[in-house]
Formats: C-alpha cells, sequence, structure tokens
C-alpha cells in the first residue's frame, strides 16, 4: 500500500463532514475547535500513518479544501503507477 | 505524515480563483465547478474559455473562475452564449445553468439553441429546487418532495409533473451530446468529470450542442445533513432521473474513445 497523507486549508472547510464519510481508512475526524471562518474544519487524525493518498476525500470536497500527497514508490508489494489527478 | 517522497497527486485546479465559495457547507456546486475547471485545465483552453453566469445559485460564479466570464439574464445564457460563440467562434463557450433557470423561465432558450445546434456546452446542475430564493419548487421537483410553496410535498395534481429536460433535449437533432451525470459520490464524480470533457471536446470539434445534467445537492432547502443530502440524490433522484447517454452523435462518439 502506497503510503501517503493529505493537507486540509481551515480556511477553506466548511465542516460538511462529506470527506469523513467517503474516507475508506476512517482517518478524517471533525475538529474539536472552530476555525477563524466559524466552521469546526476537517483534520487528519492519522498516528499510524494509515492514508494512501487515495484522493477519494479531495474528489468530494465541496470547497477544494484538500490537497493530496502520495510516495511515488510503495512500501511493499507490486509497483504502483501514479496516475495524475 | 509529509515526507519527501511525496507528490502531490491532487492539487487545486489553475482555472479557480484564491476566493472561497459563497455557497452552503455541503453544497456539490463546489466540486462541480473544480471539475470544469480541471477540465478547462486539462484541455488548456483556460485563456479563450468564455462562461454564462445563470441567475440562481451560481450567479456569483465569475468570481470563481479564472475565465472570462459574462452575467446572463434569468434563464438567457443559451441565447447570450449564441451570441457569444457567432460573434467569436475560436472562443470555448459554456454556460453554468441551475435547473431554475434551465428548465423554468428559460426553457425556451435552451430548446431553440439546442434545435440550432449552437455550438456550445451546457452544465446543467439540477437539484430539484430553487435554491438562491430559499427552496421554491422547481419544475424538477420531485413528487411528493417538500419544498417551501409544497409544504406537504409536490401534489402532482396541483404543481404537474417534473420535467426531464435530457429526454427531452435528446429528441432534438441539432444536439449533439446529451447526458445525465451525479455526484454524490466519487466513482459518480470521476464519470461527470469524463462527461465534462467529452462534452468541451466536442464543442472543440465542432460538433454542436452538447449538454451535461448533473444531479446535485441542496442540504440547506432539503433541510438535510450533506451526508443525508447525498443518500437522497442516490435513492430518490436517480431512480426518477437515470444517469445515463440520452444522445451521442456519431461525431462525438469518436472523440469519446
Amino acid at each position: 500500500m502506497a503510503k501517503g497523507t493529505i493537507k486540509i486549508d481551515e480556511n477553506r472547510c466548511k465542516g460538511c463532514e462529506l470527506c469523513t464519510s467517503v474516507c475508506p481508512q476512517h482517518i478524517i475526524q471533525m475538529a474539536t475547535y472552530f476555525s477563524a471562518r466559524g466552521y469546526r474544519p476537517a483534520t487528519l487524525v492519522d498516528p499510524a500513518g494509515k492514508c494512501t493518498g487515495c484522493a477519494l476525500c479531495a474528489m468530494i470536497c465541496p470547497d477544494v479544501a484538500i490537497t493530496v500527497y502520495r510516495e511515488t514508490k510503495p512500501v511493499s508489494g507490486p509497483k504502483i503507477q501514479v496516475a495524475p489527478a | 505524515m509529509l515526507t519527501e517522497e511525496m507528490q502531490v497527486v491532487f492539487d487545486y485546479p489553475d482555472a479557480l480563483t484564491e476566493e472561497t465559495t459563497h455557497y452552503c457547507p455541503g453544497c456539490t456546486h463546489g466540486i462541480i465547478h473544480r471539475l470544469v475547471a480541471e477540465t478547462i485545465d486539462e484541455l488548456g483552453i483556460r485563456e479563450k474559455t468564455i462562461g454564462v453566469a445563470p441567475v440562481g445559485c451560481a450567479v456569483f460564479i465569475y468570481n470563481y473562475f479564472d475565465t472570462d466570464f459574462c452575467e446572463a439574464a434569468h434563464g438567457r445564457a443559451p441565447a447570450m452564449a449564441t451570441g457569444i460563440k457567432r460573434a467569436l467562434p475560436d472562443r470555448v463557450v459554456f454556460t453554468y445553468q441551475g435547473d431554475g433557470d434551465l428548465a423554468a423561465i428559460g426553457t425556451a432558450e435552451i430548446i431553440h439553441a439546442a434545435a440550432r445546434g449552437e455550438n456550445i456546452t451546457v452544465v446543467f446542475v439540477n437539484n430539484a429546487v430553487y435554491g438562491m430564493t430559499s427552496g421554491q419548487m422547481a419544475p424538477t421537483t420531485l413528487p411528493g418532495m417538500k419544498t417551501t410553496t409544497t409544504p406537504t410535498g409536490r401534489d402532482v395534481e396541483i404543481a404537474g409533473y417534473p420535467i426531464r429536460m435530457c429526454e427531452l433535449l435528446a429528441q432534438l437533432s441539432g444536439a449533439s451530446y446529451i447526458v445525465r451525470r451525479s455526484v454524490h459520490d466519487p466513482g459518480n464524480i470521476n464519470r461527470t468529470k469524463k462527461a465534462l470533457k467529452t462534452a468541451f471536446r466536442a464543442q472543440l470539434n465542432q460538433a454542436g450542442f452538447s449538454l451535461v445534467e448533473i444531479l446535485s445537492s441542496c442540504p440547506t432547502n432539503w433541510g438535510m445533513s450533506p451526508r443525508d443530502a447525498l443518500t437522497f440524490v442516490k435513492e430518490k433522484m436517480i431512480p426518477y432521473y437515470p444517469l445515463g447517454d440520452y444522445k451521442v452523435a456519431e461525431a462525438v462518439k469518436t472523440i469519446a474513445q
């Protein structure tokens, strides 16, 4: 499984929670604090490094608040091709 | 954790400005904006694209796209796009319209633009309700669906039946690419993106009128959470508005491959 991560722009996030509903690893949670815009932003809670950079969260985000990063080489298993987003 | 070996695989499209949208949380307009912007980027047509904005929630779309834009009177976007395209045939002209704009006040314009086979692309966002004016019944509101003007649900005896625009427009000889898609999950978002790309490429290849209807949600006016609203699209809207290709002209079939 490739390793990845995401960055969520808190100033764009409106706290709609759609990203949490599609994350296959269930590692996106809503923050307990409010952003400057008054929403509870989505945050990545991934201490175990489970994010694969699949980009499903970014695809469904209506506010284009998520940037996705992925390792080009897999940690183990067959070599994967990273498709351009 | 971000490491040096990681590369950006999903980023903000160039064709969108940095402006944050005024849409409600969970509104799928934002997803559709991104798909249109990515299509413009991938086809490399940002410098020669002219959009025509509707009246409706997307009325401020010109703030969000880094392309040229024009604001049309309610429902008249296809008429304005016709004029722009005929005056400047080398430009890529698209309209972005909601169901209240396209299927109610603008019915005549869209039907005749399609009948004339105008070489424009129409992005039709169908969320079954008038969003901007606070959720009145639209021509596309489902039978039995509650809105502010049908508080007990749309009664087809009084208010008639919803209009299926794709099926209607597919009858016209001038139309070249008429499809319906949805953005309720990532798989369907991908399919919508492909359809938008085909629609823009159809225009670039002078194939004629192309329209992509996109089933969208309106969490605020439906009175649902964003997640429930997408489930409503999947379970209630798609049975009435089946997804699919309603017309793909021979000239577009070769493009789509």
